[in-house]
């Protein structure tokens, strides 16, 4: 499949078959490349796929194809208007293409060189349709660097990772550093955990590298379990060489030979590349024993987890790999010493791992150019929720949430007004309007009662009740405690009580202040890092947004109508057409009217299951 | 029975007989029989020469583990963040009124098993459904129950033709 001699014996060789690839002349070459991320699929990309196929075969039937390719790759980012097609050497995107699309596509485009103006993304302010993605002001203000592959590179050739520059850092690292020298280059960058926690990434190897005993293991967590987020899945799989690459620049640094990468259970595509990649950089001796031809020796094993949010947290992860239920322990001992079966174990996130290869080729330097004083490099998010452009993004550090929000997302859908932004996971914590200048960086947001975590952005609008989303966030962990440490089991199932009573319209003066009790105790003595941040979504919306809180509790109220009983449904006469539509749904006979007359609900009748609201046509029922 | 060992003796020397890798042949053993028989996971233990209780601790602790057999369709409605907010609470209450199923529990005729999971990682389309590893877009309580109704015994056959010749 690859076209390559069975297995390097040297670096020379690999060498040589790199050059050979990467300055092949590819002039006069078209391509099609198509997001099939799982987004676009879901969208019927592969249907597109096989579409495009069929057209460069038909066209080479006539003789007309010449070089044409169609390039199945990962994630592009701006999932809002999948699915996505660039066509290669103009660089002219396409969104939400269909499939009669394609026939166009093809003779306008990749025969004729011209664009499909219907096709193209319009600028919304300006009005003006913009053929390439850079001028799309939802990649202009990026900076992709971990993504810079992503949707560019067909994750299922190595081929092409390495014409794209793949492994030159492995090589790098291999022929001309110390591992000591590959960790300080890391120590300089500055580079900090991506999974949540934002430990730096030196330290950790150190410390792992000067650890007593051995074998010692890598491994690459995968798990991404905060839901809203995923950075990670796209990653693994748009570009799950530069995961594999990273983890072997670190187990050369560190001094292991064998890797996990743990992958989330519901990440079956991912699974699936980072297999096929794995078996591709064992058959050309990348992966195995003596690489390229060296004394280095490093294998990696995927293992998928199996749908529990608390094997993403260290010692949990290790427990589940050694085949265990995934309960964490007391990190007394840290897991660099003692982790998977009482080895030393270095943990990085995947999105960690993918940095690597950057920093080697271009120095720890210019990687902490980038950023700000304590947070160097980029970060990428999954920027969802009620905003315009949801996408995956990839941003510098040190940008205000504002410019993300704004600039690159576009703002909120449907012209309603931005409430506040959810970062961080269910650890994590709600930041309302008046930060909005905030900027991306560890300090700065935990400051803020939130936290960078591991990337996902959930914006919400007027219509999301906070008090409602910290009972979501609560439910969440409780489910997802393991039930080891009592503080979590026990101190979440009250706390969760009390949000239901208060969203449920039965809350009690002083329910707030129990609730602050409650995350004092749970932060001071939960037995993992789940429990200590368990509290966060409650304190911050406490923090944020205690009108809400004084609303529900006060006056019964729920200001932003959300929450079942705690405001009313009524019809506004002007609006209502008499049309009779509600009045056959009411369940409960609570509406009455004549036809083509306004009419009314009763509102002690009325159950406020919400039927009218959903069914009206002309919006005329309203929340009050 | 006997087809039975040979599954699990061929399981188990995937990995080696490795104790370490419990839940990977686990997690295979379920994708063969669609949950874990308790037959299969006594013979499995009794294999690695571990207690039944530690199979059954790792089968009870993670949520993919089934011990019951599943519906002729698997159905996954996401509950994370960003479905929540587009509606997805409402979806599966839907689903659960109009075909009298639990979360995680299987139609009373094996039509499908139904599941709520935290975030199929597909948030920009929210709220997404899963259907036979087929994701669904920005559905709601009307497309989510007619995408459901759609689903047939006739496409159940195929679906078991199709597992057959990929086999
Ligand atoms: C409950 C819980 C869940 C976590 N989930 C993840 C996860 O899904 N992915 C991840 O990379 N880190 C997760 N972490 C953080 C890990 O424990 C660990 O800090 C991280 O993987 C280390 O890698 P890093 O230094 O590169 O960030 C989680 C932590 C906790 C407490
Ligand atoms: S929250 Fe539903 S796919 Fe992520």
């Amino acid at each position: 499949m690859i076209d390559a001699p069975a297995r390097f014996a040297s670096i020379a060789d690999f060498e040589g078959f790199a050059r050979s690839l990467r300055s092949q002349d590819r002039t006069g070459t078209r391509s099609v490349r198509l997001c099939m991320g799982t987004g676009c699929q879901a969208k019927g990309a592969a249907r597109l796929y096989e579409l495009f196929e069929e057209a460069i075969e038909s066209a080479s039937g006539r003789g007309r194809a010449g070089n044409i390719e169609v390039k199945p790759t990962g994630c592009h980012g701006l999932c809002q208007r999948s699915p996505i097609v660039v066509v290669e050497p103009a660089g002219i995107f396409y969104q939400q293409v269909e499939e009669p699309d394609v026939a166009e596509i093809f003779r306008e485009t990749v025969l004729g060189g011209r664009a499909v103006p219907r096709l193209l993304y319009q600028d919304p302010e300006s009005g003006r349709k913009l053929e390439a993605a850079e001028e799309i002001p939802f990649y202009k203000v990026q900076q992709r660097i971990v993504l810079s592959q992503n949707g560019r590179i067909d994750p299922t050739k190595i081929t092409d990772y390495i014409a794209a520059g793949g492994y030159s850092a492995l090589v790098k690292a291999l022929t001309s550093m110390t591992p000591e020298e590959v960790i300080a280059e890391v120590e300089v960058a500055g580079l900090r955990g991506r999974g949540g926690g934002g430990f730096p990434t030196a330290r950790k190897w150190r410390s792992c590298r000067s650890a007593a005993g051995g074998p010692k293991y890598v491994i690459g967590n995968g798990d991404e379990g905060d839901p809203g987020a995923y950075m990670d899945r796209s990653l693994m799989e748009g570009n799950p060489h530069s995961v594999i690459e990273g983890m072997l620049i670190g187990a050369y640094a560190i001094g292991s030979e064998k890797g996990y990468i743990y992958v989330r259970n519901e990440y079956p595509l991912a699974v699936k590349y980072l297999r096929t990649a794995i078996s591709q950089a064992q058959e050309i001796g990348l992966l195995g024993e003596n690489i390229l031809g060296t004394s280095f020796s490093f294998d990696i094993q995927i293992n998928r987890g199996g749908g529990a949010f608390v094997c993403g947290e260290s010692t949990a992860l290790m427990a589940s790999l050694e085949g265990r239920p995934g309960e964490p322990r007391a990190k007394y001992v840290h897991t660099v010493e003692s982790g998977l079966w009482g080895k030393p174990t270095n943990l990085n996130n995947v999105e960690t791992w993918a940095n690597i290869p950057h920093i080697i080729n271009r120095g720890g330097k210019w990687f902490a150019g980038i950023g700000t004083e304590k947070s160097k490099g980029t970060k990428v998010f999954s920027l969802v929720g009620k905003i315009a452009n949801s996408g995956l993004v990839e941003v510098p550090m040190g940008i205000t949430l504002r410019r993300i929000i704004y600039e690159i997302g576009g703002g909120i859908r449907d012209g309603k007004k931005f409430k506040a932004v959810q970062t961080g996971g269910p650890s994590g914590g709600c930041i309302p309007a008046e930060h909005l200048d905030a900027r991306v960086d560890y300090e700065e947001l935990t400051n803020l009662g939130s936290m960078m975590g591991s990337g996902g952005l959930i914006v919400m609008d007027e219509d999301t009740c906070m008090v409602n989303i910290a009972r979501y966030f609560t439910d969440f962990l409780l489910n997802e405690s393991c039930g080891k440490c009592t503080p979590c089991r026990e101190g979440l199932a009250q706390m969760r009580h009390i949000l239901q009573g208060i969203t449920k319209g039965d809350g009690q003066a002083g329910d707030v202040e129990k609730l602050q009790a409650l995350a004092e105790i749970l932060s001071g003595t939960a037995l993992c890092a789940l429990g200590a941040t368990a509290a966060n979504p409650v304190l911050s919306t406490i923090r944020y947004f205690r009108d809400e809180y004084d609303a529900h509790i006060l006056d019964r109220r729920c200001p932003a109508k959300e929450c079942r009983g705690l405001f009313i449904y009524q019809i506004d006469a002007e609006a209502c057409k008499g049309c009779g539509i509600c009045l056959k749904n009411c369940p409960v006979d609570a509406i009455t009217g004549e036809r083509k007359a306004p009419h009314v609900i009763d509102e002690q009748k009325c159950t406020r299951c919400g039927t009218c609201w959903e069914k009206c046509p002309f919006t005329a029922v309203l929340k009050v | 029975m006997n087809q039975d060992s040979s599954l699990i003796e061929q399981i188990v020397e995937r990995y080696d007989r490795d104790v370490g890798m419990l839940i990977p042949m686990m997690q295979d053993l379920q994708a063969e029989c669609g949950y874990l028989p308790t037959d299969s996971l006594r013979a499995l233990a009794k294999r690695l020469n571990v207690p039944l209780m530690r199979l059954y601790a790792v089968a009870t602790f993670y949520a993919s583990f089934r011990l019951a057999p599943k519906g002729a369709h698997e159905v996954s409605l996401c509950m994370g963040t960003v479905c929540y907010l587009k509606g997805s609470a409402g979806i599966s209450q839907a689903i659960c009124k109009e075909f009298k199923v639990a979360p995680s529990g299987t139609t009373a005729d094996r039509l499908f098993t139904f599941t709520a999971v935290n975030c199929v990682g597909a948030c920009a389309l929210a709220p997404v459904m899963v259907v036979d590893g087929k994701y669904y877009d920005g559905v709601t309580s009307e497309s989510a129950l007619e995408i459901l109704q759609g689903l047939g015994p006739a496409e159940q056959a195929a679906q078991a033709d199709a597992k057959e010749a990929a086999e």
